[in-house]
């Protein structure tokens, strides 16, 4: 093995390792939902290559308004999937579109776009 | 309901609890006028009868006003269509600047092919600066990159920033690598020659790959608008204008969004039902397919509901108005496929996982090929073999294919069932209908119609049967009773004529009397009859008898004094039924009956739709009992019922199917709604769920073998075998393919139509 090798294979290793540390155990960011005067547990979303945030708490038996704002073209992003609660949206660039539900149920629910690939999800305590 | 009520929606704000939406409710009761207010908290919505000539919308708003609350002004209904067209039309200009995108990567792909190859040639060689070559090509990939392929990078970026990796990240990673490469061998090559390799570029690669991936996507996003085409035909079918008529009298025809409740519409021969209602005056057939999937025009008169968006065929009516906006047959329908496209089928559960993890996983096997063939390829070719290998993992591994597999396939059938009447309430629903290897049918309104209907007219012997039946239709036509509307139904298709009969008298629980042309005529059971003093001959006797025998009610006739005739009427098996058994039989589905008759009659039934097994005698409330008795034989099985009492045998099968549009509270239980009231739809259901299912697995096949295949040849295991590499051209045009062989094979379920008998 020659110098370049090594180099080559220690940066690839160092590679993988953090493209596997970034993607899978770094930190996520958590909001939880501001409950407005009339009961209603509002949360503002932006998609953008993801969802930020992209863990909301909200309580359970309340109804829970998101407003996801697509702050992109990128097709990926254009539908929303939330298959806990039957809904299937579609996010209009640059746009605000509200999503309303009521959790009736605690547990972790998944949010996804169209194809599965960006992920979010809404924790009901 | 006064003719003179009005009734007015009101979305009220700052409702925190239950006593809060009381409070509400008590303060717009107390408002002079007001007849009924009804606040619900749930969806902060308080409706409110009132009498128009005391009370205004403003002063309702002010009552609420007056009790600490708001009123939210709405916005007109059309919202939901209009913002619909909006994502129509955005949808639309992505699709055209896509196309652009896409003929701007193809247009520079073929000038910077050919212009590669000339390498291959040694005469050419010689005769080309290959630096000034090199530079060329670079211009021309330039805009490939930056105005093509620019989505790709951006959001790649974007997800890189939420630590999410998605398709776009593969091809941005991949181009990139094979761009960057080659713009260091074009602006340095002293750099890989002093170390013996050559100085190759990949503009070819990288554009060929941009031009591919779009394509891929033009297809792709071609494919996935006529996905959704089912639902978007249905909304369309929504009429846009009411011809209402005024209280004066006069016609004016209205925009669809200002029919309010109980307004009184007209609709004419060949027109669209503007809105639900019921019909106050005229008669016609209607064409419903497009709610109920049956073909044939249903015939329509006075009292009858009528249905927004079908279709007026012969005769011209009135209706008034019962429901407008989301509240309508049509809109609930859209509402519940829409749902239904949005649930997740279990069956989707592997997918989902994989493609969470497949992005970020992918990256490292491409990292790691890159080392690998580093590391082992001879010295002046490792660079550039390691390079394409490690473009090729990236590109060949997309997962579209994947996520498209399972969404796209559920969303066509949806739309499809809907067409024909089957509304499927989940992907899981639709799922567990495949499996289904028995199904109970509740007999009443399912294998028959459910309504009594005249099976025998017996005139006395002497009697003129036609003469008789006008003389009975003349009395019964003049009973509200379900079994005299049996027999008016009956004088109806003999056609007989109508004449009149006078002093009609109903007799609780016996039947009816009444005169026709000056003679006195009695129907009615045998107590009728025989408190009357009459008495049946024997002929008559064994006739009754016989038709008792047959497990059908028997009702008497007598004129003047004398028994006259009989008439049989019994609750008559559907046409379509026998066929509908026999065509799930053929599946391979057992077809079991219950019901709550006697066992005589069950057999009677079952033996005439060719059942072997029945259950009868069964109580409403062991209805689902008997669906556990079936599944603890380990059947999977599919309930079919109609009625109220049917709901918790609904949600105790395995499926539960609601037939006759149903009740709200059975097709709550139920995972699929039958909106057309025979058998046929089970079969239908049943076959769609197989078909929608054999398609999603072929989909997952195709999109896991290709990926899993695909990636350890990308990665170059078959090179030390055979010798053979992956291009990542080649890479590019296969997952190109894959996605759209996904969709194409899902929209094959367009094509399903039910097995006619
Ligand atoms: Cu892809």
């Amino acid at each position: 093995m020659d110098t370049t090798e090594i180099i080559v294979t220690l940066t690839g290793l160092a590679l993988s390792a953090f493209v596997i540390w970034y993607f899978f155990f770094s930190a996520r960011q958590t909001a939880s939902a501001v409950s407005t005067a009339s009961g209603v547990q509002e949360v503002d979303i932006t998609v953008k290559g993801g969802y930020s945030p992209d863990v909301i708490e909200v309580e359970r038996g309340k109804p829970v308004q998101l407003s996801f704002y697509r702050d992109e073209e990128n097709s990926c992003s254009e539908e929303l999937l939330m298959p806990d609660f039957s809904i299937r949206r579609d996010l209009p660039a640059f746009k605000t579109t509200l999503v309303e539900l009521l959790p009736q149920q605690a547990g972790t629910f998944t949010f996804t776009c169209g194809m599965g690939m960006l992920r979010g999800s809404l924790v009901v305590k | 309901m006064e003719p003179t009520t009005k009734t007015e929606t009101l979305d009220i704000e700052g409702m925190t609890c239950a006593s809060c939406a009381s409070f509400v409710e008590k303060s717009l009761t107390r408002t002079p006028g007001v007849q009924r207010a009804m606040v619900n908290f749930a969806t902060e919505k308080a409706t409110i009868d009132y009498l128009p000539t005391q009370a205004t919308p403003a002063t309702l708003k002010q009552a609420v006003v007056n009790a600490g609350y708001g009123v939210t002004e709405r916005a007109p209904d059309t919202s939901a269509a209009d913002r619909q067209a909006e994502i129509d039309q955005q949808k639309a200009l992505a699709y055209v600047k896509l196309k652009r995108r896409f003929w701007v990567a193809t247009v520079l792909a073929i000038v910077i092919m050919p212009l590669s190859m000339l390498m291959l040639w040694p005469a050419m060689m010689a005769r080309v600066n290959m630096q000034w070559l090199n530079y060329g090509l670079l211009v021309l990939t330039i805009p490939v990159l930056l105005y093509s392929g620019r989505e790709f990078f951006t959001s790649a970026w974007n997800g890189f920033k939420h630590r999410a990796a998605n398709m776009d990240t593969l091809i941005a990673v991949g181009t990139g690598a094979a761009f960057l490469y080659s713009l260091a061998a074009t602006v340095v090559p002293g750099w890989f020659m002093r170390r013996g390799i050559m100085p190759e570029v990949y503009y070819d690669t990288t554009a060929t790959i941009i031009a591919l991936i779009l394509l891929g996507k033009v297809l792709e996003l071609r494919a996935k608008t006529q996905t959704s085409a089912a639902i978007k035909a249905l909304m369309g079918l929504q009429a846009k204008t009411a011809r209402v008529v005024r209280p004066d009298g006069q016609e004016v025809d209205v925009p669809i969004e200002q029919v309010q409740l109980n307004d009184l519409i007209v609709v004419r021969p060949g027109e669209k039902v503007a809105t639900d209602g019921l019909i106050e005056e005229g008669r016609s057939a209607v064409d419903e397919a497009m709610l109920t999937g049956e073909s044939l025009p249903v015939e329509k008169k006075t009292g009858d509901p009528v249905f927004g968006a079908t279709l007026n065929k012969t005769g011209s009516f009135r209706f008034r108005v019962t429901k407008v906006g989301a509240d309508t047959m049509l809109s609930q329908i859209v509402k519940l496929v829409e749902d239904s496209q949005g649930s997740r089928a279990p069956i989707q559960r592997l997918a989902d996982k994989v493609s969470a993890i497949f992005v970020p996983t992918v990256v490292v096997i491409a990292i790691l090929t890159f080392v690998l063939w580093f590391d082992l390829a001879p010295v002046e070719a490792r660079l550039p073999l390691a390079l394409v290998n490690f473009v090729a993992v990236l590109i060949i591994a997309c997962p579209c294919a994947l996520g498209l597999a399972t969404p796209t396939a559920i969303m066509v059938s949806t739309g499809k069932g809907a067409e024909h009447g089957v509304l499927i309430r989940n992907a899981e629903a639709l799922e567990k209908a495949h499996q289904v290897n028995t199904v109970l049918l509740d007999k009443t309104g399912t294998i028959t119609r459910g309504e009594p209907a005249v099976t025998d007219f017996v005139p006395a012997e002497g009697q003129d049967a036609a003469q008789l039946l006008q003389v009975v239709a003349a009395v019964e036509r003049q009973s509200e009773h379900p079994l005299a509307e049996a027999v008016v139904r009956y004088a109806d298709t003999q056609q007989a004529p109508i004449i009149a009969a006078t002093g009609f008298q109903a007799i609780e629980g016996k039947g009816a009397q009444a005169s026709v042309n000056g003679q006195a005529v009695l129907i009615g059971n045998f107590r009728l009859l025989d408190e009357a003093g009459i008495s049946l001959s024997s002929a008559v006797r064994r006739q009754a008898d016989e038709l008792l025998g047959q497990a059908k009610t028997v009702l008497y006739v007598a004129m003047n004094q004398q028994a006259v005739g009989l008439i049989g009427v019994a609750d008559t098996v559907r046409e379509t039924s026998a066929a509908a058994i026999k065509r799930l039989q053929g599946m391979g589905i057992e077809v079991v009956m219950m019901t709550g008759d006697n066992p005589q009659t069950a057999a009677q039934v079952a033996g005439q739709v060719g059942i072997k097994r029945y259950f009868a005698e069964v109580l409403p409330a062991d209805k689902a009992g008997k669906v556990k008795e079936l599944q603890a034989e380990g059947r999977i099985v599919a309930m079919v019922g109609d009625g109220i009492n049917d709901a918790p045998a609904l949600a105790q099968a395995d499926i539960g199917l609601a037939m006759g549009g149903g009740t709200d509270v059975a097709m709550e239980a139920a995972g699929i709604t039958l909106m057309r009231s025979d058998l046929q739809g089970v079969v239908t259901a049943i076959e769609l769920s197989r078909q929608t299912i054999r398609t999603i697995k072929q989909n997952l096949f195709f999109a896991f073998i290709y990926n899993t295949l695909g990636i350890p040849i990308a990665a170059g295991l078959l090179y030390p075998f055979f010798g053979l590499l992956l291009s990542p051209m080649l890479a590019a045009g296969a997952m190109a393919l894959s996605s759209v062989s996904v969709l194409t094979n899902s929209l094959r379920l367009r094509s399903f139509s039910p097995a006619k008998n």
